[in-house]
């Protein structure tokens, strides 16, 4: 007979080890799937995790979009992380990033082809108020209302959908495109355009953006008061209020971050590498974003970490998608596993395992 | 012009009808987890589960029946997971719903691979003798596939179990104080994961009902965000079967409604109208939960984790 017992306080051990294991775990699960596939599964998980980074012919192409596919994931599991630690469920990030980079392609397309420095600063304001503007109505329904923040901020990313092809195909489509949908694209707008810095790296104001708030979400968490407030509401709720925390204030605070940081996710994605608005624009990152939220622990390091990982799987699983005609959907099911084994795991956290006979109590 | 005027009532309560019966299932097995204090958010994964099990199984036996029952038993199997994770590992329940949605989506997505672009085989209707005979109501009620007749039953079973069965109680009791009933030596954890293994049944039959009936047809992420409406439904019927009814063909309506308007060419963007039932959703949220509770049901242990230790 297996018992639990929970821990006087988390282990710190094992909120180290887990993500690392949850990770082989779930190599080792993926393995039997793509072996279910039949493919070869040393074979795939080399392609994903090792070739990625060393392949002697791809390596080249796809060492630089680790960066490119891990920002917006840093950028957006950031905000969403401050949330989660304080119970706030944004889990509609998807929809803030369409907005943000709806808004912001905005701004760009009305200035078209005007040419002035600040532009791009403009995008990224609007793309920051997009998204914030967009997490703003299930944090205000909740504040206000007691309306469900999980359900309302869900639902509006379906909304956000339709309304982007609304606009991939009505009022932002190309004027000289031919009739088809998508908007001019902004690569070949240099006032607009957010491109990559150093060639070769990757690098673009978007990867610079994510570094920033990684130090600023570490310092918020360890140096801020508004930082222990939320972790102090995640802990103990109770104690939070009479330590003079107004719950509301503390939805809105961790919706409006999560939404402006996914709104300059999508601004910085529109504006760089996709270059356009258009029907497909969108590529999940809002919900692989919460994958990494928790593989990283929600802690800004953890999460820098998890982005790069979840990166390297997207990359990985497009080589695979090319070498050994790995289905594209087998990404997403390994992605789903991790975080399955991610929450599995995390009992040996809060709990200490007792074989044998239940200690009498 | 549009034309208007060429929609057929008959047909479109037909459609209504038709429509609604996916979320409705859905609905009612989320409606009896949340009874029992569980959250599961997975329903969109659960349904799209469904949907892929249920096409395959149906188009590889020529067997819709089959079909139907495969799609019920992919459901409660992806459920488990999420039951045997939050149950016995305590992991988080919101957490783990949405790993399960996001983890049903990729995973449907790989097994309806060769699938797409494939006609089911077809499911009969069973009128019922004598009734569907009614001018009107006949062929608008008793003239529909074995799946609508089933909904129907689920809601008053559901209701009845709820509210009569000793089951349903000791399961109310669990929602409401798990702790309690734990003491008075009630199964907690055995009894959530039925009721959690229940609500993937209904969900993957809803499912299965778009792929085998409704569309026809397989394609990638088909269900497009039912499951969420359908967690918003339990949400405003309070937790109850007859308003969960209501409220599935309430939406059933907006989205036949709106496909309709779409079809007769009228002059709003179709992205427009494809959005209304998610806006529409959001709306009658916020309106009933500003009304306060009322007499909704919240299990007080709704969402929480339970350990016998505690």
């Amino acid at each position: 007979m297996i018992a639990l017992e929970r821990r006087a306080a988390p282990s710190r051990f094992w909120a180290y080890l887990t993500p690392p294991l949850a990770v082989l775990l779930t190599m080792a699960a993926g393995a039997v799937l793509f072996a279910m596939l039949g493919k070869d599964p040393v074979a795939a998980i080399r392609t994903i995790f090792w070739d990625p980074l060393f392949h002697p012919q791809f390596a080249a192409y796809s060492r630089p979009q680790l960066l490119v596919k891990a920002a917006p994931l840093i950028l957006i599991a950031i905000g969403l992380s401050l949330g989660f630690r304080a119970g706030v469920w944004n889990i509609g990030a998807e929809g803030q990033y369409i907005m943000g980079a709806i808004a912001g392609a905005g701004v760009a397309l009305a200035f078209y082809p005007m040419d002035a420095w600040f532009i791009f600063p403009l995008m990224v304001i609007a793309g920051l108020l997009g998204g914030w503007a967009w997490a703003m109505i299930p944090g205000i329904l909740r504040v206000r209302f007691n309306t469900s923040d999980i359900l309302v901020s869900l639902l509006l990313v379906y909304v956000a959908q339709h309304f982007l092809a609304l606009m991939a195909v009505g009022l932002m489509r190309n004027p000289d495109g031919g009739g088809f949908p998508g908007s001019r694209n902004l690569q070949h707008y240099p006032a607009a355009a957010n491109p990559e810095l150093f060639p070769g790296t990757g690098m673009h104001w978007g990867v610079i953006a994510a570094f920033i708030a990684v130090i600023f979400a570490y310092i918020l968490l360890t140096r801020h008061l508004r930082g222990f407030q939320i972790r102090v509401t995640g802990a103990a709720p109770r104690a939070a209020r009479f330590a003079g925390v107004s719950p509301g204030r503390m939805v809105l605070f961790c919706f409006g971050i999560s939404g402006a940081l996914a709104g300059v996710a999508g601004l910085f994605e529109v504006s760089g590498p996709s270059g356009q608005i258009s029907i497909n624009f969108h590529a999940g990152y809002g919900f692989t974003a919460i994958i990494v939220a928790f593989l990283g622990r929600l802690h800004p390091i953890g999460i820098l970490l998890a982005g790069l990982l979840l990166a390297l799987t997207y990359i990985g699983g497009e080589l695979a998608q090319f070498m050994l005609d790995l289905p594209a959907a087998a990404i997403q099911t390994f992605q789903g596993m991790l975080l399955f084994f991610l929450l599995a795991l995390d009992v040996l956290t809060n709990f200490r395992l007792r074989i044998g006979k239940r200690a009498p109590v | 012009m549009s034309n208007l005027l060429a929609i057929n009532p008959t047909l479109l309560a037909i459609a209504l009808i038709v429509a609604s019966t996916p979320i409705l299932l859905a609905a009612m097995g989320e409606l009896i987890v949340e009874r029992a204090g569980v959250l599961n958010l997975g329903v969109e994964g659960m349904m799209i589960t469904g949907a892929i099990c249920g096409f395959a199984i149906a188009v590889e036996s020529q067997s819709p029946a089959l079909g139907f029952l495969g799609a019920a038993l992919g459901g409660a199997a992806l459920a488990l997971i999420f039951g045997v994770l939050t149950q016995y590992l305590l992991s988080n329940q919101v957490a783990t719903g949405l790993a399960l949605t996001l983890f049903g989506l990729g995973l449907s997505a790989m097994i309806g691979q060769g699938y797409q672009g494939v006609r089911p085989p077809p499911t009969s209707a069973l009128p019922l003798p004598v009734l569907s005979d009614i001018p009107v109501l006949g062929p608008v009620l008793f003239n529909h596939d074995p799946i609508v007749y089933l909904s129907f039953v689920l809601v008053l079973a559901c209701w009845l179990f709820l509210k009569y069965a000793r089951l349903g109680l000791i399961l109310r009791a669990i929602g409401e104080n798990p702790e309690a009933a734990h003491a008075l030596g009630y199964k907690v954890v055995r009894i959530r994961l039925a009721a959690i293994a229940f609500g993937g049944a209904c969900a993957g039959l809803g499912g299965a009902y778009l792929s085998l009936l409704r569309v026809p047809q397989w394609t990638d992420g088909m269900t497009a965000g039912i499951g969420w409406i359908a967690l918003a439904i339990v949400v405003f019927s309070g937790r109850r079967p007859w308003r969960a009814l209501l409220g599935a063909y309430l939406f059933g309506g907006v989205s036949v409604l709106q496909l309709n308007l779409q079809a007769a060419g009228i002059a709003i963007p179709a992205a427009w109208l494809s959005m209304s039932p998610f806006v529409i959703t959001i709306v009658v949220l916020v309106i009933i939960s500003a009304r306060g509770k009322g007499d909704a049901v919240e299990p007080a242990a709704l969402g929480r984790s339970f350990h016998a230790s505690q």
